[in-house]
């Protein structure tokens, strides 16, 4: 668990992190979103101690972040950033064995935590271990950087606009790698966005900063059906919040029996999918399937009773 | 070729036909024809190098026994050495050659192997006695003593100089790195120091050092004088710490900065960072700095001469005052040799440290 517990940070008198509490749970990934300014990287930053806070503290599972000194602090947090940062000097290998080489593991140890990394990120370990950075796609380097990062088994991994520099298409695979890797190794994540769209995808908690200050500090569905302030419904856009909720309802929460025509929804689909299907194809209604045998269908009139209940 | 009664006399010119038989004369004249004709055409880089190489030893060739076909009979203090068509020929084929090599781009390794193929062939020629009878193997023939001290000195000034430059040098370079202030008050005043002609720098070591030698106690017995080594060591230091500090900070300066803000992210210390990431990338950068002061020196040594610094300068000074030509040359072509040796040495050095291999590997 990771008690951040009043923390404020101020340049010349001016609040850029004021007095944020929160706490984030083992095991998820909470998204700190907000506008540029917002405090969001600042607030970040302070919990590995990249900034010193001017006041509060932050905890980690009990014990205060200012018990250690600072680079021995670092070693135990895992940080991502945009742009990957990897060392265009040192092989993959070397780039992911970076944080066990510096607690001193032994050498088969750190090879070993490097294959089993490369094989995590669908990496071949044979074709990649050897390569240096400048030899990968942007979508490899990002990976290669959070596996990085992962590496000496964290006990909270920070990232900072981690897809930033990603086109549209490898960033949504990214993003679905980190949830599955995320589940799979159930670590504990904190990710700074601007990007909206990434927050509610992406995170089981969603905080949104303005101006310094924590402004919500919610679920996703919460974010989106009931925005604490005019910030954050902008933030969320006022025309897109239906389509943002419903992108979170899977089709097996309103899946009645019965028969519909065309090509099936997988039953992991979101309502959203299932209006674009009918939309697209004119239908009122689609199939929703589960590994290849139709189970039900979603009607057009079920998806606008569910987005009528704001929840 | 010319041939001169002395060696202070201006020679007459004498053209290759009339040099000597046309045994003599013939091979050499058809391996320069040929090397040209292998090596003017543009498309293949290894037939240019095989060219230049063919019209050099034909060169090499017509010279040795032009040399002693001439000098026969012609009294001891006759001089024969090369005429602007030999030196015109051999800039041809020199630059054909670099051309070549540049086009062919071979690797590090390939280069050192060539570089000491070159230096061995040089070696045996000049070893062999095939030359000696050249006015410029004459001169060295009469003062081989002071050669080789002259050779000694010159690179103790130029090295010497250097390994303090590098001493003082790299570590204030990681200083300014580290801290802005202090970089910029540092480099504006090593570039003031470099603007000043080296003539005049020389000449200004006279009077500080030679005040500094009738002050100081003690330094005179430790060889601090207003003429002689010191000053020109110190001047070629001072003049070498310009590219050592300010290409060790602009090599320190390019790591990527996502790359340091990774390195301080993971829990790096600033020893770690730099021994691990800066060094590392900026290696190269920081030996072409080295690169830059070691041919600097080589050449601005010469100049030592003048205030009694010794090296090739010497050489080439007193052939100024006697006007005569082989002495300078005697001076010049080592120095000339030197600094192209060190220059391609340190460049194999530069791509060896680069932090990752081009292309693919």
């Amino acid at each position: 668990m990771i008690e951040i517990d009043r923390i404020t940070k101020t340049y010349d008198g001016v609040h850029a992190v004021d007095s944020v509490t929160m706490t984030v749970e083992t095991g998820t990934i909470t998204i700190i979103v907000g506008t540029s300014g917002s405090g969001k990287t600042t607030l970040l930053r302070m919990i590995n101690r990249l900034e010193e806070p001017s006041s509060g503290e932050v905890r980690i599972n009990g014990e205060s972040t200012l018990a250690t000194k600072p680079h021995l602090l670092r070693r135990r947090i895992g940080y991502a950033i945009q742009g990957h940062g990897l060392f265009p000097h040192h092989s993959v290998a070397r780039n992911i064995g970076a944080v066990p080489e510096l607690l001193n593991w032994p050498k088969d140890k750190i090879s070993a935590r490097v294959d089993e990394l490369l094989t995590l990120f669908s990496m071949d370990p044979v074709a990649f271990r050897d390569r240096y950075p400048a030899e990968l796609s942007g979508g490899q380097q990002q990976r290669v950087g959070v596996a990085r990062a992962l590496a000496s088994r964290p006990d909270l991994l920070l990232m900072d606009e981690p897809f930033g520099a990603l086109d549209p298409i490898i960033r949504s695979r990214a993003q679905d790698d980190l949830r599955r890797i995320q589940q799979r190794l159930g670590s504990t994540i904190m990710l700074v966005t601007h990007d909206m769209d990434e927050a509610i995808r992406l995170g089981d908690r969603v905080a949104v900063m303005d101006g310094g200050k924590l402004v919500q500090y919610a679920t996703p569905a919460e974010i989106i059906s009931q925005p604490a302030t005019g910030f954050v419904a902008d933030m969320v856009g006022d025309v897109e919040r239906p389509l943002r909720l419903l992108s979170l309802i899977p089709v097996s929460e309103v899946v009645e029996d019965g028969a519909a025509e065309g090509g099936a929804l997988p039953a992991g689909a979101s309502l959203r999918d299932a209006l674009a299907a009918c939309l697209w194809t004119g239908r009122t209604a689609v199939p929703v399937a589960h590994d290849d045998a139709v189970v039900g269908r979603v009607t057009l009139d079920a998806i606008r009773a569910r987005a009528e209940l704001h929840a | 070729m010319t041939v001169a009664a002395n060696r202070i006399v201006a020679g007459e010119g004498v053209t290759v036909l009339a040099l000597a038989g046309a045994e003599v004369t013939l091979p050499g004249l058809v391996a320069i024809l040929v090397g040209l004709t292998l090596g003017l055409p543009g498309a293949w880089p290894q037939l240019r190098l095989v060219g230049a190489i063919v019209g050099l030893a034909g060169l090499l060739w017509l010279l040795t026994h032009g040399a002693s076909a001439l000098l026969d009979g012609a009294g001891d203090y006759a001089r024969v050495s090369p005429a602007v068509g030999f030196w015109c020929l051999l800039l041809i084929f020199m630059l054909l050659m670099a051309d070549a090599l540049a086009n062919l781009a071979p690797g590090p390794l390939a280069r050192g192997t060539l570089l000491a193929a070159v230096l061995a062939a040089a070696g045996i020629i000049l070893w062999s006695g095939a030359l000696s009878e050249l006015s410029i193997l004459q001169e060295y023939a009469s003062r081989k003593a002071a050669f080789a001290n002259a050779a000694l000195r010159h690179l103790a000034l130029a090295l010497g100089s250097l390994a303090t430059a590098a001493a003082v040098g790299f570590p204030l370079g990681i200083l300014c790195h580290r801290r802005a202030d202090l970089r910029e008050t540092t480099l504006p005043v090593l570039s003031f120091l470099q603007t000043i002609p080296s003539l005049a720098m020389f000449g200004l070591m006279i009077p500080i050092l030679g005040w500094v030698g009738n002050t100081l106690p003690g330094a005179q017995a430790i060889g601090i004088a207003g003429i002689g080594f010191a000053p020109a060591f110190l001047a070629l230091v001072l003049y070498s710490l310009l590219p050592v500090v300010g290409n060790t900070v602009a090599g320190l300066a390019s790591a990527p900065p996502a790359a340091l803000e990774a390195a301080r992210g993971m829990g790096m210390t600033p020893r770690q960072r730099l021994l691990r990431v800066e060094l590392p990338l900026g290696l190269p950068v920081i030996l072409t700095g080295v690169r830059i002061v070691l041919v600097q020196n080589i050449g601005l040594a010469v100049i030592a001469g003048l205030i009694g610094g010794g090296g090739f300068g010497t050489f080439v000074f007193q052939g100024l005052n006697q006007t005569a030509a082989d002495l300078i040359l005697l001076g010049a072509l080592p120095t000339v040799a030197l600094a192209l040796v060190s220059a391609i040495v340190m460049d194999i050095l530069v791509d060896l440290t680069r932090p990752t291999p081009k292309g693919g590997a």
